[in-house]
């Protein structure tokens, strides 16, 4: 089977919105109105509205073939290393889609508001004991946005203590977000080389950390999906110099139930509870990125907090040190209740086993591929393995070429050329819920591609051929940006 | 566990084919000090039927409201949602996908998102637009650092009546550096008053809302031509983008930024998330901007395609040079509101919009006949401020036992404004709620 193409079926064609419309069609049911006109003045008023006209039917045509354009996690393996592309529990969805939560509004008085309050304490806790961290907000709406509110309690917490600080460290293998992040608090960046192990090393951290460094971003596991073994001597060492450790809780999916961050060192983490919590991903967002802390830092965390009293909830916004407001609301409240659900269903046993199986299937990939594909670090690694296009390159064939010749067998390709450490690099992580029949397979493919480089390397160059669109021209792309229809 | 697909002897084989004892021995090359011991101390796992008994239990106390009769916006508004936003948004294909980074595989995707970027423009008047941001309050945020980076100065001016909740993230976000905050104060109209600014050309940005917090439509065109013969960008944010169906474009009123929140296009109000931060801008900020962009080329064939573009502004190319942190934004939601757009056409939204002015403007004449005063003059789109009338201070709890929502009120925002509220009404108060509420006020 695995040398078979995807097959196409009927996949139409389709204009753009303004390509289709016309004056004199609605796909909208206008409320009825029995009040009429009033005057407004006509300086205030728009002329015209250039938006295109369609029919219900239109409409639902349209987006049903741009949908069939996409691929998609429910379609099929997904091994996106560092994104985490883990099945999204369909009833998850169901139930944020309750109108009790769907129709809440944000400003209402809180003993209005028990039930959506609750569910946010309580997944507040339960993610304290997940991480070992003992104060969570959920406010931040991305990762990007819980490492932002990571480094602003980093700047407050030092600005209390009357301590300038303006450095941070970030090793060679952390994600690209953390740099931009830290300098959105005026740190500057100060990389830190990983070991020939591909981890880091105390004594380049001692030779580094002075008081002038607010501290470390660490991601682990990291972005080669080795653990970070010596996590606790660097905190050490970062610590006696009042400084404190993020960890960028991106890869928190291999070892749920394993490892607590806050019990190794880390001071602020965030999660992305689209990754490790199944939320789904929506071609790019919305997720949520709650920021973690130790107690200490607790009162610098986004207001306003969440409290407890007998059996209420009630919001609290008097915290002097708080860094104050990330988002104008409570963060992604529909993400939250998914992820709420989830750890409900998983509980214990079931968060460990999916860490476990996370680990076993990327070791298990990572052994059948080894013969085939050059392995920059060949140890045990955690949720996922790194590959790089080293023995490729004499062919002829990079990364790229692999990456777009596996969409022409239904797998989707994994990260490439990330961490940038590894030239060429293919990033995969399989996940836990990919069973042994889709890794046998997606292993076949690779190995499949393998062979093509040597038998017909065209056939990886012209790929993909069997997708909606055969290579993009991204240079011209960006040369000449056309962003907007006419 | 329903969600984990290995069989009992699919693990066997599998750790025997690695060379592993156990599922523990992945493990083994941890420090032993950083293993946890114990499990994890979590409530028992539940069915799917005992979820949704419990989640349905929660869902009921979470809002116990006539949802007819909340009259409160302030940043989340009621709005109709046709089922076809709904129905196209959970197609798996958009719904489990990650950010399109293989376009031959995710043209829907992009689009998708490339046709939102064209409505949004058309709608604001701008030239381009990004693929999102997080919500209204972090959009108005990153077009405040977006104007320090343009210009090289340090003070913003921002109005007092930018939704607060706003206003505190703006704060937040500058927190850190020496960027400094000016207020402008409110007129008397409700409208921002921009006399303080003794000398515009020291800032980097002049930021309004409109409609503004009180509902007040600013004057937009005075305020661009005073930016027009300074260095200061002019940005206008806006928390009920429904508003331009009826009204003149930023864009047309000479703003350079315009952002703001989308919800009120397609997304339910969900508690306060997730919404749609709106990001658009002229042409010449381009390589400014932050966020992703989605743009036209073609295939080797030579058939049109999408891209995301520009990415030498973004966080993972340009590290801590690029325009912003962000990644993850808020695509579901933009697909949605482009859905909903669709849906409605120019025709729908310019009628949609008029019927929220008409009917907000029917329970503002019915308060004022009933006695209230009505703080600001000016025009209003869908909110407005009341003052009770002296002896009626209970009034706004008296409703509220009633299961009336009176709108917002504004003592806790606004220390002057004591017993003041902030009332909103859109298309979904009929005209029977809004007679039914003006005999509950009156009896």
């Amino acid at each position: 089977m695995t040398d078979k193409l995807t097959p196409n079926g009927i996949v139409q064609d389709e204009p753009l919105l303004w390509e289709k419309g016309r004056k004199g069609k609605t796909g909208f049911s206008m409320p009825r109105t029995e009040i009429g006109p009033s005057d407004l003045d006509s300086n205030l008023i728009r002329k015209d509205l250039d938006l295109p006209d369609l029919s219900e039917v239109d409409v639902i045509r349209h987006y049903t073939r741009l949908s069939q354009w996409n691929f998609a996690l429910d379609a099929g393996s997904y091994p996106l290393g560092s994104c985490t592309m883990k099945y999204n529990p369909k009833i998850n969805d169901k139930l944020a889609g309750l109108a009790g939560f769907t129709e809440s509004h944000p400003l209402l008085r809180s003993n209005q508001t028990q039930g959506i309050l609750r569910i946010m304490y309580e997944l507040e806790q339960l993610l304290c004991e997940i991480t070992g961290m003992e104060a969570v907000s959920l406010q931040p709406a991305a990762g990007a946005h819980g490492e932002l509110a990571g480094m602003l309690i980093f700047s407050a917490y030092h600005r209390n203590k009357n301590s300038k600080r303006n450095k941070i460290l970030i090793p060679d293998t952390a994600h690209g977000t953390n740099p931009a992040s830290a300098a959105l608090c005026g740190f500057k960046s100060v990389p830190i080389r990983s070991g020939d192990d591909g981890i880091l090393h105390p004594e380049q951290v001692r030779e580094l950390m002075d008081e002038e460094t607010a501290g470390i971003m660490i991601t682990n596991p990291n972005t080669l999906g080795l653990f970070e073994e010596n996590i606790e001597e660097i905190a050490r060492i970062v610590h006696e110099k009042d400084g404190l450790v993020y960890a960028d809780g991106a890869n928190m999916n291999a070892i749920m139930g394993i490892v607590k961050p806050g019990q190794i060192g880390v001071d602020v983490m965030h999660l992305n509870l689209h990754k490790t919590f199944s939320t789904p991903h929506g071609g790019g967002g919305p997720g949520a990125g709650p920021v973690c802390v130790k107690s200490q830092l607790e009162p610098f965390l986004p207001v306003p907090r969440i409290r407890k009293d007998d059996d209420t909830y009630s919001l609290e916004s008097d915290y002097s040190l708080s860094i104050g407001k990330l988002h104008a609301f409570f963060g992604n409240v529909g993400v939250l209740i998914r992820a709420y659900a989830y750890i409900m269903t998983m509980s214990s046993e079931g968060l460990k086993k999916a860490s476990q199986l996370a680990v076993l299937n990327a070791n298990y990939i990572k052994a059948g591929l080894q013969e085939t594909y050059y392995l920059p670090f060949d140890k045990t690694c955690m949720h996922e393995c790194v590959f790089s296009d080293k023995d490729l390159k004499e062919k002829g064939i990079t990364t790229l070429d692999v990456a777009k010749r596996l969409m022409d067998y239904g797998v989707h390709p994994p990260t490439i050329y990330f961490p940038l450490i590894v030239n060429g690099a293919l990033m995969i992580e399989p996940t836990e819920t990919e069973s042994k029949e889709d890794l046998d397979r997606m292993i076949a493919v690779f190995k499949k591609i393998a062979e093509e480089e040597s038998a017909d390397p065209e056939l990886l160059h012209s790929a993909p051929r069997n997708c909606k669109r055969k290579r993009l021209d991204e240079v011209t792309a960006a040369r000449k940006p056309c962003l907007t229809g006419c | 566990m329903r969600y984990l697909p290995h069989t009992r002897e699919d693990i066997d084989s599998m750790l025997e084919s690695i060379g592993k004892d156990s599922l523990n021995d992945l493990f083994s090359s941890l420090p032993p000090d950083c293993l946890l011991q114990e499990d994890l101390n979590l409530p028992p796992s539940m069915t799917e039927w005992e979820l949704t008994d419990h989640m349905q239990h929660l869902a009921q106390s979470a809002n116990q409201f006539n949802p007819k009769m909340m009259f409160i916006g302030a940043g989340s508004y009621r709005h109709y949602i046709p089922e076809t936003v709904r129905f196209l948004l959970s197609r798996s294909e958009f719904y489990t996908a990650y950010t399109p980074y293989q376009p031959e595989i995710s043209q829907g995707t992009l689009q998708g998102i490339f046709e939102y970027q064209t409505l949004v423009c058309r709608l604001l008047g701008l030239d381009i637009a990004n693929a999102s941001v997080y919500d209204g309050a972090s959009a108005l945020a990153e077009a405040v650092l977006m104007a320090i980076r343009i210009t090289k100065k340090k003070k913003v001016a921002l109005s007092d009546a930018i939704n607060p909740l706003y206003r505190q993230v703006v704060s937040t976000y500058l927190s850190p550096t020496e960027y400094e905050i000016v207020n402008l104060p409110y007129l008397s109209n409700g409208r921002t008053d921009l006399s303080v600014l003794s000398d515009p050309d020291e800032y980097a940005a002049i930021a309004v809302q409109s409609p503004n917090f009180f509902g007040v439509i600013e004057d937009l065109e005075q305020i661009g031509s005073i930016t027009k013969e300074h260095k200061p960008l002019f940005i206008c944010c806006f928390s009920e983008a429904l508003a331009y169906g009826l009204l003149k474009s930023p864009g047309e009123c000479g703003v350079d930024i315009a952002c703001g929140e989308g919800q009120s296009f397609g997304i339910p109000q969900s508690h306060g998330g997730p919404g749609l931060g709106i990001f658009a801008c002229r042409e010449k900020y381009m390589r400014n901007m932050p966020g992703r962009l989605v743009g036209q080329t073609v295939d080797l064939d030579g058939n049109r395609g999408f891209v995301l573009t520009l990415a030498t502004r973004e966080q993972h190319i340009r590290r801590e040079k690029a325009t912003s942190n962000i990644c993850t934004n808020q695509g579901l939601c933009a697909m949605a509101a482009s859905i909903y757009l669709a849906s409605l056409g120019g025709t729908g939204l310019s009628k949609l919009a008029r019927i929220n002015y008409d009917h907000c403007e029917y329970l503002k004449t019915g308060l004022k006949n009933q006695g209230f005063s009505i703080l600001f003059q000016n025009p209003t789109f869908n909110e407005f401020v009341i003052a009770l009338p002296e002896g009626k201070e209970g009034l706004y709890d008296k409703l509220l036992a009633k299961g009336v929502v009176l709108g917002l009120p504004l003592e806790s925002y606004f220390e002057e404004m004591k017993n003041h509220y902030l009332v909103c009404v859109t298309e979904t108060a009929r005209k029977e709620d809004l007679d039914l509420l003006i005999k509950e006020i009156a009896s």
